[in-house]
């Protein structure tokens, strides 16, 4: 058969998902040299489609449900899509709220990345046996006492979202104008004892960042070296004053030196980005529209972007707080300046962030307003269009509803934060393969190299993974010519078997 | 004492019921001690072939969340009801199709249509939508599972023995039912590990229900504040606890938003025709114009008495094949 040379593949399936299950795609040349990687995101839910019919007023509930992981960050942008469509202003209680919400919702997300999914291969290192990389492991790297502070403060968050929110996962906060429940004097003295806990808590946290990770030169090398870079344009969110804001503002986009290439409002989203469609994923690829789809290139050239706590930092001037800007100052220099392009530099930007909202909540909770019975503004207009766009904690993240005058919603279209980083992943893992596969040889190494490859990038591929003992799944077909084709299986103890493959192949 | 060998897997689904699993905080490391998760790809090696070579029934207990959509999770749903003792069908996607399957309502032409071809932000002049079998720009063969035309829930694809709904459960029921599995202490095959009683009987707005008041006119959330100490219904908000199952500690009411009903039917099948007999005995009406009128305050029906349960409902089953 003619495409039997086109059998010289490598299938690494499944890895975990990003809203779905996710595969990689590795083709080599006559050689067994790598020639081509792809990332496939084989799940398709239509969000958009049955969004149509609704009434406006069930999307943050219902799009919620698009991730159990960052609910809060749908709930959000559709919030705040609502608050376009019926053009209503929320009253400063609502926002104060709704901030101090997102704010908690942020730092337990950011901690369950940092010491339970993508932070174990610093914590306890790319080299540790592998099973011993996972949130048992840092326990141990750590200590017992700080692993039940790990658990203990995460689930603090979690409790007080629950009384905030209703439940942490899928939240019930968000109405047009406003929010459903007014805070009480209880709440806040419980919010004000956890966040002096969480200041604290976020500043040990960068202690361990340095203590185990910076000052180590073999991370060092990881961190500042060139095996995960690529230059994108980046996107994020800034305040009026240029600091990153997750929750507000308007959105800036920088070039690959950090000068700013544009900045626009929520409603102008679709005149900046547009989507380009393969016919072998179901997720689709998001870039500028005015520099163009150039496919998986970095450069100036190529309308990529990219998104997330690094992008957040390129984008910005500063921090909104001042420990948090103290300790950003500290990460750029470290990283070499204002313009950073190391994949795995999110960690560290992601820390910043955590401190950040922590000194969020504590600003926001002593606002004489915060307790006001003003929790929504029932001045609501005819609805017609709405965009909603906030920092998910995976990055840039865009709501966008149209509804008849009764507030059924008649089209929606959402671009989801993870997907822009989708297509750099899919070079950063072919970069990885190209350094790892030759002859057409697989190893341990290269299965590590291609997990760090997407982990470090997105933790919503992780989604919800690692927290227990185990690691990323990772099966490798490979495929040559003339061959019987091996199936090479990662033991959790960090072994390798390889078996003949069995003539369905594997499950695509 | 040998653990007892569990699997925990995801079909059409966000990820909240692996997080709430995770909710059982500390309570999981006891889980841990009695159990061995043999099988979970989003926290343990997957292990597919691990998988395939065991023996049938080797496995105790799978949770399997998520609704079904594609051909690879109608594959390993079948495999693992073959490898398992008892399946459970995990959260209220697996139970009834869940949010997801609110995609029942339109066509699988409809939702390929708005998301590949006609949203504001595509650039796709050739038409491009994605195939079960097509060529990469440098012309390599890939792959897809195929997307069926309807949402099925697990019950429709394999044998299920127990359910637990919920749009995700939280910790303590995931952990209460999991208590009962390991002790053996379980209803009769089919049942759901939860009491059959209508969350307005926990629910502390419950004194303030209407049981006969004749009101006449629905009202939506961006037409009305809620009162935090008032029934919704008394206040003229939908709210669907009279129909749905207690469990969950009402957390939404909690949060001053009415239930939407993820924790399923109570007493019945269908969720929805409990919910509209449950409406109709308060509901002032005479004249059927009146009564439609009172239920202009419900704009979406179908989208809310099946918010969870779509594939429970004849509502787009005529887009379904057997399975």
């Amino acid at each position: 058969m003619s495409d039997l040379n086109l059998a010289k593949k490598i299938s690494i399936d499944p890895i975990t998902r990003l809203e779905g299950h996710g595969k990689i795609e590795i083709f080599l040349d006559e050689a067994g040299e790598v020639d081509k990687a792809y990332l496939q995101l084989p799940d398709l839910r239509g969000f958009e489609k049955f969004a149509e019919g609704r009434p406006a007023e069930d999307m943050p509930q219902i799009t919620s449900r698009i991730c159990g992981v960052c609910p809060g960050a749908h709930h959000m942008a559709a919030t705040k899509a609502l608050d376009a469509l019926f053009d209503v202003k929320p009253t400063v209680t609502a926002r104060l709220i709704r901030e101090v919400y997102y704010n908690l919702h942020y730092f337990e997300d950011h901690l369950l990345h940092f010491y339970f999914l993508g932070g174990p291969d610093f914590i306890v290192g790319p080299t540790a046996p592998k099973s011993e990389r996972n949130v048992l492991g840092v326990i141990d790297k750590v200590g017992v006492e700080i692993g039940k502070q790990v658990i203990d403060i995460r689930q603090r968050a979690r409790k007080l979202i629950d009384q905030i929110a209703g439940r942490a996962i899928h939240p019930v906060l968000g109405l047009p104008g406003g929010v459903s429940k007014q805070m009480t004097p209880d709440i806040r003295d419980s919010l004000r004892v956890f966040s002096k806990d969480a200041v604290a808590f976020a500043q040990f946290t960068l202690k361990v960042f340095d203590d185990i990770v910076w000052k180590n030169p073999a991370y060092r090398e990881l961190l500042l070296g060139n095996v995960y870079r690529c230059e994108t344009y980046y996107m994020g969110m800034v305040d009026p004053q240029g600091h990153s804001d997750i929750y507000d503002g308007d959105i800036r986009v920088v070039d690959q030196k950090g000068k700013e290439f544009i900045t626009f409002a929520p409603k102008d989203y679709a005149k900046v980005i547009a989507e380009h469609v393969e016919p072998w994923t179901y997720v689709k690829f998001p870039y500028l529209r005015d520099i163009g789809w150039k496919g998986f290139v970095d450069g100036p050239g190529s309308g990529m972007y990219r998104v997330a706590p690094t992008a957040r930092m390129n984008v910005s001037n500063s921090m909104s707080t001042p420990l948090a800007q103290e300790q950003r100052l500290i990460y750029e220099n470290a990283m070499g300046g204002k313009i950073v392009h190391s994949v795995l530099a999110n960690h560290w930007a992601r820390l910043v962030e955590v401190l950040n909202n922590a000194e969020r909540v504590q600003q926001l909770i002593e606002h004489e307003a915060f307790l006001s019975p003003e929790i929504r503004n029932m001045n609501l207009n005819t609805p017609k269009e709405g965009v909603g766009i906030v920092e998910a904690p995976r990055g840039t993240l865009i709501h966008h509803y149209t509804s008849d005058k009764n507030g059924i919603i008649t089209s929606a279209n959402m671009i989801v934060a993870s997907l822009a980083n989708v297509s750099a992943m899919s070079m950063n893992i072919q970069s990885a393969a190209k350094a790892f596969i030759h002859k057409g040889k697989v190893d341990d190494g290269l299965l590590n190299m291609v997990e760090m490859a997407f982990r470090t990038y997105d933790p919503c591929l992780s989604c919800a993974t690692h927290n227990l003992p185990g690691k990323m799944p990772l099966q490798v077909n490979l495929h040559q010519t003339g061959n019987a084709g091996r199936t090479i299986l990662r033991n959790s103890d960090g072994s390798i078997n390889e078996s003949q493959i069995s003539k369905e192949g594997n499950h695509g | 004492m040998s653990k007892v060998k569990a699997a925990i897997y995801w079909c059409s689904s966000c990820g909240g019921c692996d997080e709430a699993i995770v909710d059982m905080g500390e309570r999981i490391l006891a889980v841990r001690d009695a159990v061995d998760f043999v099988f979970w790809p989003c926290a343990m090696d997957p292990k597919y072939s691990d998988v395939e070579a065991m023996a049938d029934g080797e496995i105790v207990v799978s949770l399997i969340n998520g609704a079904i959509r594609t051909s690879e999770q109608e594959h390993i749903s079948k495999l693992l009801r073959k490898k398992s003792q008892l399946v459970v069908a995990f959260g209220s996607c697996a139970c009834s199709g869940g949010i997801p399957a609110l995609a029942n309502l339109k066509s699988k032409k409809g939702i390929f249509d708005r998301s590949y071809l006609n949203s504001p932000t595509n650039v796709n002049p050739s038409g491009v939508v994605p195939l079960e079998h097509s060529h990469t720009a440098d012309g390599y063969p890939m792959e897809l599972p195929k997307f069926y035309e309807t949402v099925y829930k697990l019950d429709d694809i394999i044998e299920v023995d127990y359910y637990l709904p919920g749009c995700s459960p939280n910790g303590d029921m995931v952990f209460n039912a999991l208590s009962a599995i390991l002790s053996g202490k379980l209803p009769p095959k089919g049942s759901v590990l939860l009491p059959d009683i209508a969350l307005c009987q926990s629910c502390d707005r419950n004194s303030t229900k209407p049981d006969s008041l004749g009101f006449t006119e629905f009202k939506r959330l961006i037409h009305v504040q809620a009162d935090p100490s008032q029934c919704f219904l008394n206040q003229g908000i939908l709210c669907m606890g009279p129909a749905t199952r207690n469990g969950c500690g009402y957390p939404c009411i909690q949060g001053n938003m009415p239930c939407t009903g993820c924790m399923g039917p109570v007493g019945s099948k269908d969720q929805g025709a409990r919910m509209m007999s449950a409406i109709g005995g308060i509901m002032e009406g005479e004249s059927e114009e009146q009564i439609a009128k009172t239920l202009d305050g419900i704009p979406d029906p179908a989208g809310t008495f099946y918010r969870y349960s779509m594939s429970s409902s004849l509502l787009g089953s005529h887009r379904k094949e057997n399975k």
